[in-house]
């Protein structure tokens, strides 16, 4: 017990913590997590090199894009959007453990902003998000993928990229926090992605579906999204695509962001 | 007495058409440490996630260290500690990160809450494990852990709900004793317990809930007394029915005695134990019946337990539940 005694006088909590402090102590936790849980690590590694490879070679052989010298320049923005919607719906499965193991009650007892339990785990998804699209387009450049634009509109990608992946993970928290349930939570994380995913633009230009799909997949969030990474990716006018995905994520964030830190602090009241 | 730390005024909690909690006031002085006993499912749990700001109240109010639990729970955040029913801890970091997390979030600085989270591992235990991944570790060890979680920042009132369920004897006796240190020190405590051992080893004050409703509080040695009188404990030798003492005594409790026919156990609530020895006596001689002990004791807290809360469900309402008339809450 003297060893307790000791280090209580420092203990003892002063002024609030600052938001940025207890984030960042979240992210760190989450990016343990990242690379120590079986199912995280896959959804991270394995599964984006997948879907390049097998994508690029079950459908390249049948499908020629219009305006690219390889399906693959057509097909990796739409990749990168799959892989990035799969791996959120893991953020999902987390908040519903973290509500069923208890997690959130402690952290709910603890003088910290609701806010940075879910940012932290946002901050967290970003940065595994950066390096599955470093990886998938590494993988892509070793079967022919190249940027067509510059670095600069290669970066603004990368960038759309991640926040893409930042609207995802708001909406699979508010997801996980209203399901309660883990494996409720990934299922309703995965369901909508492969939905829009199959009906929009990303495997096949929109021109060449039935009509009564056509205007759907038109006003598909995954087509825009993809349109504005296609276009950063292989040139053309990128004004009009980029700022339809800029106001559709927006669109998405002002809605599930207050909405999950909303539902986050009614989670365990009811 | 000293200002109390925890006071709680007709809290009520429904979850749809489930009363959880029904006007439980409750108060704790400074420094005290105040346990709450009850079935599964009386209020305990929903009672302390109010108080720790986890919960808010239907109606009712409850102030931590004077700050208002629902109106002011940043302050009421900063001074508690809680280790929940469940071991709330990450099994995907070391045991060591754990604490480590819970100390930053807690504002204190990286090397200060290392310091601290090494201390606790020590003290807890767990210097073997806290290397290793929560993950590898038994239920009693993610238990001490928890524990050690909510001493985190030295909080001066800390809230622990069943904090020794899964542990093992040694564990237990371990926990008591820290709890005890800390206690003797001026932390005040709030538990919950299903163990009327630990709630008569650590408590000073007693609170017995059932039905989301506090039916009976006190010291333990007034609980014991409020649940009738004395018991008279004889045990009858191998070979004689312990039926025929029960028979032979039966009038001079008051309430019907309670054979343990198994161990050959007689149990009779009386009222002035001692007056009536010298009849006991001679009832026995006369009906040629021996005992192999006799002993004249206060009631336990368990038989007071059962007193206010009722006799177990599908057993024969013959034991201490209805040992004295009029005890509220008999059934």
């Amino acid at each position: 017990m003297s060893t307790v005694t000791a280090t209580e006088a420092d203990a003892r909590p002063g002024r609030p913590v600052p938001v940025l402090t207890s984030t960042a102590v979240i992210t760190a936790r989450n990016l343990r997590r990242l690379v120590r849980v079986p199912t995280l690590l896959v959804f991270a590694t394995v599964q984006p090199v997948l879907f390049v490879l097998l994508f690029t070679y079950a459908f390249g052989g049948a499908i020629h894009a219009p305006g690219v010298p390889h399906y693959i320049d057509y097909l990796l923005p739409g990749l990168l959007v799959l892989a990035i919607g799969f791996g959120a719906s893991q953020t999902g499965v987390a908040i519903a453990e973290d509500l069923a193991t208890g997690m959130i009650d402690r952290f709910r007892s603890l003088p910290i902003t609701a806010a940075a339990v879910l940012a932290g785990r946002v901050a967290a998804d970003a940065l595994r998000n950066l390096f599955v699209v470093a990886l998938m387009i590494a993988v892509g450049a070793a079967v022919g993928f190249r940027f067509h634009a510059g670095p600069v509109a290669a970066l603004a990608a990368v960038a759309l990229a991640v926040v893409t992946g930042v609207a995802f993970s708001w909406l699979n928290l508010l997801l996980g926090l209203a399901v309660r349930d883990p494996e409720s939570a990934g299922l309703a994380g995965l369901f909508p992605v492969i939905i829009l995913f199959f009906t929009s633009s990303a495997l096949v230009p929109v021109a060449t579906m039935p009509g009564w799909l056509q205007a759907f997949a038109k006003a598909n969030p995954i087509t825009v999204i993809t349109g504005a990474l296609r276009a950063l990716c292989l040139g053309g006018p990128t004004t009009r695509p980029v700022l339809e995905a800029i106001f559709s994520l927006a669109g998405l964030l002002a809605v599930t962001v207050p909405a999950a830190i909303a539902s986050y602090r009614h989670a365990a009241s009811t | 007495m000293a200002d109390p730390v925890i006071v709680a005024e007709d809290l009520g909690k429904r979850f749809g058409d489930v009363t959880a909690l029904d006007g439980v006031n409750l108060e704790l002085p400074a420094g005290g440490v105040l346990g709450m006993l009850g079935p599964n499912g009386a209020g305990k749990t929903t009672t302390v996630r109010i108080l720790a700001t986890l919960l808010r109240p239907d109606r009712g109010r409850a102030w931590v260290a004077g700050f208002d639990v629902t109106r002011n729970p940043g302050a009421v955040r900063r001074l508690i500690g809680l280790s929940g029913q469940y071991a709330a801890v990450d099994p995907f970091l070391t045991g060591q990160e754990n604490l480590v997390m819970i100390g930053r979030l807690y504002g204190l600085t990286r090397r200060q809450a290392r310091r601290r989270a090494g201390d606790l591992i020590d003290t807890l235990e767990l210097a073997d494990a806290g290397g290793r991944l929560v993950r590898t570790y038994s239920g009693g060890m993610r238990r001490r852990l928890d524990v050690a979680a909510s001493l985190l920042a030295a909080p001066p009132v800390l809230f622990l709900d069943e904090p020794t369920t899964g542990l093992d004897p040694r564990g237990r006796l371990a926990l008591w004793q820290l709890l005890g240190e800390l206690t003797a020190r001026g932390t005040s405590l709030l538990l919950t317990t299903q163990y009327i051992e630990e709630a008569e080893r650590l408590a000073g004050m007693i609170v017995i809930i059932d039905h989301g409703k506090v039916i009976a509080s006190g010291t333990p040695g007034q609980l014991g007394a409020r649940a009738g009188g004395d018991r008279l404990d004889l045990q009858s030798p191998p070979g004689q029915d312990p039926h025929r003492v029960a028979r032979a005594l039966a009038t001079l409790g008051t309430a019907q005695p309670a054979v343990d026919e198994a161990a050959g156990r007689v149990i009779l609530p009386v009222a002035d134990g001692a007056a009536i020895l010298p009849e006991v006596a001679a009832r026995l001689a006369a009906a040629g019946l021996q005992v192999a002990s006799l002993a004249l004791r206060r009631p336990t807290l368990e038989e007071a337990f059962l007193a206010y809360t009722g006799p177990p469900a599908g057993r024969p309402p013959t034991g201490p539940a209805q040992a004295a008339p009029g005890t509220p809450g008999a059934r």
